[in-house]
């Protein structure tokens, strides 16, 4: 199995590693880094339980190899507090509404809503749903998670500090 | 607007934080596939490409050459050092191992365990693994595997037929005779099943030294550590389930017994930690995580009025190729046969056969969602043999407020319910005036339009009774649950529950429940999952029950450490108990609230002053409880009449929808759900669980099914060809509540954890058939999927 050096950024730290060709970049994440947060829930690219920030974007990182995030940065999950021990604004939106349940779903969701809210700073509630609808969840019926994001959307328009710590 | 009456109680019922969400969002979750153990081996499997087939050879040569590979497993090994599998019916011919063994009942079965260094080696070495087949005769439908030339899946067994038996309630030929009018008609409720996000996943370490194996599973199973022993042929007490594991959506079928075992035997044979996490392939077809798969056939006698006097339902069942516990989902669905209506005489026939499919397992509702299906199919069609409004209908016969508690010829007595006025509500927040112009102008514009109607019941917090109804070889009647609690040295208090969670909010429930009954805030109360041995007995979070039964052991420790807190303090103020007051954790003496002693005061003596500790009182604070349903158990009477389930919850749910005149497909417009399960114990969990419960039924009503082919293979095993619902799919749902408390509960909570579920495929599968009326069609089978409506519309077309 050919291996091959890769340099990247995860959660705004530098990471070198030899990965093999064929390593997912969730595989990666989860087994090599034992960045735990992102899940797999289908490996086929459909449910989005996967999804990490690359550059910026949000992608399944079941469906690229790791050596494809080669120079890029990646954020998981875990990279969505503004510091350790603390959550963000969305994570605390998501907490107050109760936009979860198994919570298996939930890091995709919220890497997703990041996406959104990043680009779309007030949205509909039908680009919500727009944007969560490649995210599968089996607990919520979604309502909630919509419930979660508006009100992540109001806060955060609200604050001067988008990041800004929600320790409770 | 009339004003609620104000809550009687300080946490429960009030918007609080679920205690789990936080680690959720963190992504700091520990659920089983995060678990790395130092010397981890890893599972790939290799699955039977056939539907039935004798196994003639497994060579593994190829495979065990690849370096890292450790292990290649077949059934006859692992047979010989296990027992079977148990099954909830008396069918001992029927032997399930978690390997196939000499011959292969379904495509996916697993027939061979690869164990290797890593996932990806084990997989490499599957496809090395070459298996030696001679394909046999199969059969897929239902109905043709009980023809008497079937081709047998299991050939020591005799037949086809796993369970038959018709029970008769009441008067039925008698009411048929009498009645002026009856109409039959069939449904077909599909297979499919919850299909959590998270496959499910072991961990499996022996311990030679201790002769302990530790476990770690996504599972949501009863009596799942006792299963374990039996089948690996252990003592109880040398399997310890870690119920911490968070496990990532179940809703019923998280039982992967199979799995387990296997892993565990590996782990065994091996002398290292081994992981099984299925993907999504072997989720699919091999996890044995299907749902009902059901064949009913209904008649109903009735009269000029509409009032429904008798009922005939035959419930023909699918189990798939072998049968666990899943064929007992005939039986909870005789605990509420009737629905929500006053119907004087029933007959059931409940029938389950094997096929060559994957193996059925427990899904939301336990089979009670497809009765209703048929039970709400078969009140719309008595609206429209009448041409009376199906609103109306279901007022003349829902049973009513002063009936309760009310007893259905099967045996169960309902608690209490108002279900005229949770319809009403229901209307009200659908505004169904608007929405019957609405589909008044949507057909006037050539569309076709529809409103849904569904009125149903949640049996919750039962015995499962059902297995000695199915099995009188087992006399279980109880199905209790359990708590334990202390207050340390420092006075903070921690609860210990007996069973992992899958979402439903556990830690929340007992916080809220400890909290409410020592007037203590509940965030500062720490809830944790007991591992096996340590646990008191418990029976997962299955039937809807945790509010009720894990809300009942809670309360009932909560009242055992109030009790001794006021014992300490009465000794030590010299007066009786009833003199005093409890209040937020102190003691004061009534009237004279000067003269008290703190929490702190309480604790300290508890846990420092055996000299100022009452006679008789143990040192330290701390209670347990171990609480039976609140009915009772007792065996069903020869014919067959039981009470399961102590509490039933109701919903009503008006649904709008459309379909497109071309393509078939079905877009929901509007939704709204009146919901009455008593007391929530936190609104928004159970809120939340009621919306999941709604998009899992519209799933099942609209696009969810394992289809198999001719050729007896899978084609929907992955989420490409299994379609669920989206954020696109599920709309907007106006849920408005109410609370008929039920007297049988501490609170007078009822369960809700299959809330929505229960009721939206009956509602949908309503609204469909609303909107095909005027074109005369009618359909009764789920999913309408594209597929099945676009062809009905093209062939009506002509």
């Amino acid at each position: 199995m050919s291996e091959h050096a890769i340099r990247l950024t995860v959660n705004g730290r530098a990471v070198e590693a030899r990965v093999p060709a064929r390593l997912t970049l969730v595989d990666f994440l989860r087994e090599a880094l034992r960045l735990t947060g992102t899940h797999t829930g289908c490996e086929h690219g459909v449910c989005g339980a996967c999804s990490v920030l690359l550059d910026g974007r949000p992608v399944r990182s079941c469906l690229i190899f790791a050596v494809q995030a080669e120079g890029g940065a990646v954020t998981t999950v875990e990279g969505l507090a503004p510091e350790p021990g603390a959550i963000g604004v969305l994570q605390d939106a998501f907490c107050e509404a109760h936009g979860l349940q198994c919570g298996f779903c939930t890091p995709g969701m919220l890497i997703a809503a990041e996406a959104l809210l990043r680009a779309t700073p007030l949205p509909s509630d039908a680009e919500i749903r727009e944007a969560i609808a490649g995210n599968l969840c089996r607990c919520t019926g979604y309502q909630q998670i919509v419930d979660a994001i508006r009100l992540a959307a109001q806060r955060r328009a609200g604050s001067n500090l988008a990041g800004e710590r929600h320790d409770r | 607007m009339i004003a609620e009456a104000p809550s009687p109680f300080r946490y429960i019922g009030r918007k609080r934080r679920p205690k789990e969400d936080r680690r959720f969002v963190a992504g700091s979750g520990r659920y089983v596939a995060d678990l790395a153990l130092p010397g981890m081996l890893h599972v790939a499997l290799v699955a039977s490409p056939h539907p039935a087939a004798r196994i003639l050879a497994v060579d593994a040569r190829a495979a065990l050459a690849l370096p890292g590979v450790r292990a290649v497993v077949a059934g006859e090994e692992l047979a010989q050092a296990t027992d079977p599998l148990l099954s909830g019916l008396d069918i001992p011919k029927v032997r399930r191992f978690p390997l196939a063994v000499g011959q292969a009942r379904y495509v996916g079965e697993w027939v061979a365990a690869v164990v290797a260094e890593t996932r990806a080696l084990a997989e490499d070495a599957a496809e090395r693994v070459e298996v030696e087949y001679a394909p046999l005769p199969f059969v897929i439908d239902p109905e043709a595997a009980l023809a008497p030339d079937a081709p047998p899946v299991h050939a020591e067994h005799g037949s086809n037929l796993l369970y038959r038996r018709k029970f008769v309630w009441g008067p039925v030929a008698h009411d048929f005779a009498a009645a002026p009018h009856s109409l039959s008609f069939r449904a077909r409720w599909q297979r499919s099943a919850t299909v959590p996000i998270e496959t499910f996943g072991v961990v499996a370490s022996w311990d030679a030294a201790t002769r302990l194996l530790d476990i770690w599973a996504s599972i949501q199973m009863p009596k799942y550590p006792d299963q374990l022993a039996r089948a690996l042929r252990l003592p109880g007490n040398a399997v310890r389930v870690h119920f911490d594991t968070d496990v990532g959506g179940s809703y019923g079928v998280k039982r992967g017994i199979k799995h387990s075992v296997l892993a565990a035997y590996l782990a065994r044979k091996l002398g290292a930690p081994v992981r099984l996490v299925e993907d999504r392939l072997e989720n699919m077809r091999g996890g044995d995580a299907h749902g009902p798969d059901r064949l009913f056939d209904v008649s109903v006698a009735f009269d000029g009025e509409g009032v429904v006097r008798s009922l005939k339902l035959r419930a023909l069942d699918d189990a798939g190729a072998y049968a666990g516990r899943a064929p007992l989902q005939l039986g909870k669905p005789v605990g509420a046969i009737v629905g929500p209506y006053r119907i004087a005489s029933v007959e059931y026939e409940a029938i389950s056969v094997t096929t060559n499919k994957t193996v059925q397992e427990a899904v939301r509702g336990f089979g009670q969602s497809p009765t209703n299906f048929a039970l709400e199919t078969m009140m719309d069609r008595v609206a429209r043999r009448l041409g009376i409004d199906r609103l109306e209908l279901r007022r003349r016969n829902l049973i009513r407020r002063e009936e309760f508690p009310y007893t259905i010829p099967s045996g169960s007595t309902y608690d209490s319910g108002d279900y005229h006025r949770v319809l009403e509500k229901a209307l009200a927040e659908a505004g169904y005036d608007a929405l019957l112009a609405r589909r008044e102008a949507a057909r006037a514009a050539g569309r076709l339009a529809g409103i849904g109607v569904a009125c149903c019941l949640e049996p919750s917090g039962g015995n499962s009774a059902f297995e000695p109804l199915f099995n009188p070889k087992n006399e279980t009647t109880t199905w209790m649950e359990s708590c334990s609690l202390k207050v340390d040295l420092s006075g903070t208090i921690t609860a210990a529950m007996a069973t992992s969670s899958s979402g439903q909010g556990h830690e929340t429930l007992v916080a809220t429940v400890v909290g409410e009954v020592l007037e203590r805030d509940p965030d500062a109360i720490r809830v944790v999952h007991a591992d096996s041995l340590t646990a008191l007995p418990s029976n997962s979070p299955v039937g809807s029950r945790m509010a009720i039964m894990l809300g009942g052991a809670a309360a009932g420790a909560a009242k055992k450490l109030k009790a001794d807190l006021v014992a300490i303090a009465a000794h030590n103020l010299g007066l009786p108990a009833s003199a005093l007051d409890y209040r937020e954790g102190g003691v004061s003496v009534r009237g004279d609230a000067g003269r008290a002693l703190s929490w702190a005061d309480l604790v300290e003596i508890a846990h420092r002053k055996f000299h100022l500790l009452p006679p008789g009182l143990a040192p330290g604070l701390q209670a347990f409880h171990v609480w039976e349903v609140p009915t009772g158990g007792a065996l069903p009477t020869p014919d067959g009449r039981v009470q399961m389930y102590p509490c039933y919850a109701f919903e009503a749910h008006i649904v709008y929808a459309e379909i497109d005149r071309v393509t078939g497909q079905v877009r929901l417009g509007a939704y709204a759900v009146g919901h009455d399960c008593g007391t929530m114990i936190n609104p928004d969990i159970v809120h939340g669980m009621t919306y999941g419960g709604i998009a899992h039924g519209i799933g099942a009503a609209l696009y969810e099914r394992f289809r198999y082919d001719a050729n007896g293979q899978l084609v929907s095993g992955s989420f490409m060809d299994y379609l669920m619902p989206t954020a696109h799919e599920v709309p907007e749902i106006a849920l408005v509540d109410h609370c008929t408390p039920s007297p049988l509960t501490e609170f007078g909570q009822k369960g809700s954890g299959e809330a929505g579920y229960l009721g939206a495929p009956a509602a949908v599968a309503s609204a469909v058939n609303d909107a095909l009326a005027p074109l005369g069609l009618a359909v009764a089978e789920l999913p309408m999927s594209v597929a099945l409506l676009g062809e009905l519309l093209a062939t009506a077309a002509g």
